[in-house]
């Protein structure tokens, strides 16, 4: 006998343990499922049911089966088996929290309305109880004619009971019989929908159409039969309205109203509400000075984790790299094939890797934040200060991690639950300064803006208050203009205080990682060789003798000459390191592309270091180095000197750009334009390569490159223009 | 006829009707916030927007651009 495997959706209201109960039923054997033309993922893991392999689908949490967005509408055409190569889920597992079974089973009405079997899974039935909520599952049972399991997902109590519901339910594949009653007009509109539509649209999908304003079922509808249903539906709808059941509120009023009922007769309260913790809790959280003192310890704390925290784990995955390099570097013999891997592929990798520690600390953080229920309080303290600039509370979290980095930021705006908000803040976290961007800022400032004691402090808050400014206005800009919309519906669910579970924090870090490992890594080692490619070739001297033989050769001699030799021989060895580099392909395109530099005051050389840095930011200090025939200075050196300006490359760009007859006289102004240039440009592989990921277009992320590009020319362009004008 | 917005935190109020935007309109009302239901508005966000409220037993937070759907009576 052929069994195929069967298939479970989970359905549930955001934060009732949904994500806890998938992860106690598929344990570690989980993927991330992806549909065409939205960004919604679903899980998808396998579950072992009376000895049979089970697939377990975990929807995205939802109030009501309502679709407004396309992201809402993937849930329902899942569960209605639209879906290509999906099959249509053969048991829907509904999760209510038990400490407000009301609320949850609305949604749950919704789903015996589906056509397909349901079992109820009543989760948080200890903190039920500890409410001293007493509930009658059998005649829950009875009421709803699906079969009831209480459950605690948190200590995987009930499981085995659900599994069998589940199996039972699989087997007798029966579908429930509705509820709630709706009024006999909806009802007769319903059908008569029904009926135009033909069979070939369930009446689920019907009733949707006409119960949504403005949703999602109405638009796929008008899709397939035209405008003739549009006006059709809303003949329907204010016939409704004249007969005293309004759309949408005859839905929801005939829903509670069975709810109400049936609920009243399977629970018994106590006779008052007893003060839980999320009361005592939220008195100070969301206290106007409490609240806010709590708040801002938090987010220095989240601060300092991603930017202090991460750090040791950092620079053991770059001296790791280092020691791989060292050593392939003396296992191989020069040549393009060591190079590529010593300089490419390592490079690469290792920065990739050098991403996973703030990644996985972030998400760690954010996990926590989430499942105790902190994150939506730091949402509605916020709120008001991020919608200045069109956005929401959510957006908080995700800009200050950009302020450590963007990569891990623009994964963060996944706690956003709205797209275009979502978007915008994607689009505009690599404005806000990261710390690549501080070995740079370091270097220049130290050069050229040490005079007097208190410029370099100021000069560098400027550095950060550009990012600060910018990234709201952009964000405002976009939010009028490509991401206007319908203002969306903010309102937001303050979820009860619970303790969070170390299991789902662990999933959540574990998770980010391997997604940007996995999915935006390749994109960025991709990126990495290929510029690695255009610095490196041609290599050909011409004499004949191929530069990386040269060097390598040189370098030798460098480690095993004496002291008096030494420095002559480091000063050859930058002097021929420097000659290749500048006429390799990316070299040439720096030169040829100097009268578009020249207007910010920039010749060949800075160009080409900053087209070079297109992999990471920091990568400007290194490429600078090189040009300046000071070898390829590590731009940890200049973070960690003690002071920058007085780093051998710092004295080198001094006297270099002092000599230069043309900049001479205007050096700082030319400092200035590269600093403004780098604050704003997006200069960084991998950012784009996240925003691929988390948007799935190539749109989004040649749409950041571009405008962020153009803003950094014109703001160095305008910065140099008035410094020529200052100094005159 | 006062709107949510305008009652004070601290106290407590009933839902006379909810006339707003289509998608708002629909999510309080699966949430909840039907005609008759009594709400208690429990503090707003220290820089003034949003609010916090409670309902049945669910805890929202609205803007007060959105609270201002809600048309609500106070008791004397």
């Amino acid at each position: 006998m052929v069994t195929r495997t069967l298939t479970v959706a989970l359905v549930g209201n955001p934060n009732t343990g949904k994500s806890t109960l998938f992860n106690a039923l598929t344990g570690l054997r989980q993927r991330v499922g992806n549909y065409p033309g939205v960004t919604v993922e679903m899980k998808k893991g396998t579950a072992r049911v009376a000895g049979a392999e089970i697939e377990v689908i975990d929807l995205p949490g939802t109030y009501s089966l309502a679709p407004r967005s396309p992201d809402e509408m993937v849930s329902v055409d899942l569960l209605l088996g639209h879906v290509k190569g999906e099959s249509r889920p053969d048991v829907v597992v509904s999760i209510v929290d038990a400490t407000n079974l009301e609320r949850h089973l609305y949604l749950t009405t919704q789903l015996l309305e589906l056509g397909v079997p349901v079992v109820l899974a009543v989760n948080l039935v200890d903190i039920a109880r500890s409410h001293g909520l007493a509930i009658n599952f059998a005649r829950l049972e009875e009421r709803l004619g699906i079969p009831v399991v209480p459950v605690q997902a948190n200590k995987g109590i009930g499981l085995e009971s659900l599994k069998k519901a589940i199996a039972v339910a699989a087997d007798l594949n029966t579908p429930p019989a509705r509820v709630v009653t709706f009024p006999d007009p909806l009802r007769r509109e319903t059908e008569a929908l029904c009926d135009t539509l033909g069979d070939d649209v369930e009446p689920f999908l019907a009733t949707r159409a006409l119960l949504d304003v403005g949703g999602h079922a109405e638009k796929q509808l008008a899709g397939r039969f035209g405008p003739e249903l549009v006006r059709q539906v809303a003949e329907a709808r204010a016939r409704l309205t004249a007969a005293g059941c309004p759309v949408p509120a005859v839905e929801a009023r005939s829903r509670y109203a069975w709810i109400r009922e049936a609920v009243a007769g399977c629970i018994t309260r106590p006779a008052q509400r007893p003060v839980t913790w999320t009361d005592r809790l939220d008195r100070v959280f969301t206290h106007k000075l409490w609240g806010t003192l709590v708040f801002l310890a938090l987010m220095f704390l989240v601060f300092e984790a991603i930017f202090v925290g991460a750090k040791p784990l950092m620079d053991l995955i770059d001296s790791g790299r280092e020691g791989l390099a060292n050593f392939l570097r003396d296992a191989m013999s020069a040549g393009p094939l060591r190079n590529l891997l010593t300089d490419g592929v390592l490079k690469g990798v290792g920065g990739v890797l050098v991403f996973l520690p703030q990644i996985m600390i972030l998400f760690a953080v954010i996990a926590v934040l989430e499942d105790c229920g902190y994150m939506a309080r730091a949402a509605f303290l916020m709120d008001k200060l991020m919608a200045k600039c069109g956005l929401n509370g959510k957006s908080f979290i995700p800009l200050l991690s950009s302020v450590a980095c963007a990569v891990p930021g623009i994964m963060a705006t996944r706690v956003i639950e709205n797209r275009r908000d979502r978007l915008a803040t994607i689009l505009v976290a690599p404005l806000m300064s990261c710390s690549a961007r501080l070995p740079l800022y370091l270097l220049l400032i130290g050069t050229f803006l040490s005079d007097p004691w208190w410029l370099p402090g100021v000069a560098l808050f400027g550095m950060y208050m550009i990012g600060l400014i910018v990234a709201p206005i952009v964000a405002l800009i976009l939010k009028r203009t490509l991401l206007r919309g319908e203002t969306p519906v903010f309102v937001m669910e303050m979820p009860a205080f619970k303790v969070p579970q170390v299991r789902t924090v662990l999933r959540r870090m574990l998770d980010a990682g391997w997604a940007f490992v996995y999915r935006a890594g390749t994109l960025i080692l991709a990126s990495m060789v290929l510029i690695w490619a255009t610095l490196y070739f041609p290599a050909r001297m011409p004499d004949g003798r191929s530069y990386d033989a040269v060097t390598s050769e040189l370098q030798e001699e460098v480690s095993k000459a004496d002291e008096a030799e030494k420095e002559a021989k480091e000063q050859e060895l930058a002097t021929v390191y420097g000659e290749w580099k500048r006429q390799t392909l990316l070299g040439r395109a720096g030169q040829a592309l100097e009268p578009v530099f020249a207007p910010l005051g920039w010749d060949w050389k800075i160009g080409m270091a900053a087209l070079a840095s297109f992999p990471a930011r920091e990568v400007v200090v290194g490429t600078l180095g090189i040009i300046y025939n000071q070898g390829e200075v590590d731009p940890k050196s200049i973070r960690e000197a003690e002071s920058p300006g007085e780093t051998p490359l710092a004295k080198t760009i001094h006297a270099e750009w002092s000599a230069d007859p043309a900049r001479g006289k205007y050096r700082v102004p030319v400092a200035l334009s590269l600093l403004v240039f780098f604050a704003l440009c997006c200069q960084c592989a991998s950012t784009l390569a996240v925003i691929r990921r988390e948007t799935r277009s190539w749109a989004w992320p040649a749409f950041t490159f571009g405008y962020m590009t153009a803003l950094a020319y014109v703001g160095a362009l305008v910065t140099f223009q008035i410094g020529k004008l200052v100094v005159g | 006829m006062p709107t949510l917005d305008q009652v004070p935190p601290g106290s407590r109020c009933r839902i006379t009707s909810v006339r707003g935007p289509a998608a708002l309109t629909q999510r309080l009302l699966e949430l909840g916030l039907l005609e008759g239901e009594e709400l208690s508005v429990i503090t707003r966000a220290p820089l003034g927007d949003p609010i916090e409220v409670e309902a049945a037993l669910t805890r929202l937070s609205l803007r007060k651009s959105e609270a201002a759907h809600i048309h609500v009576t106070q008791p004397d």
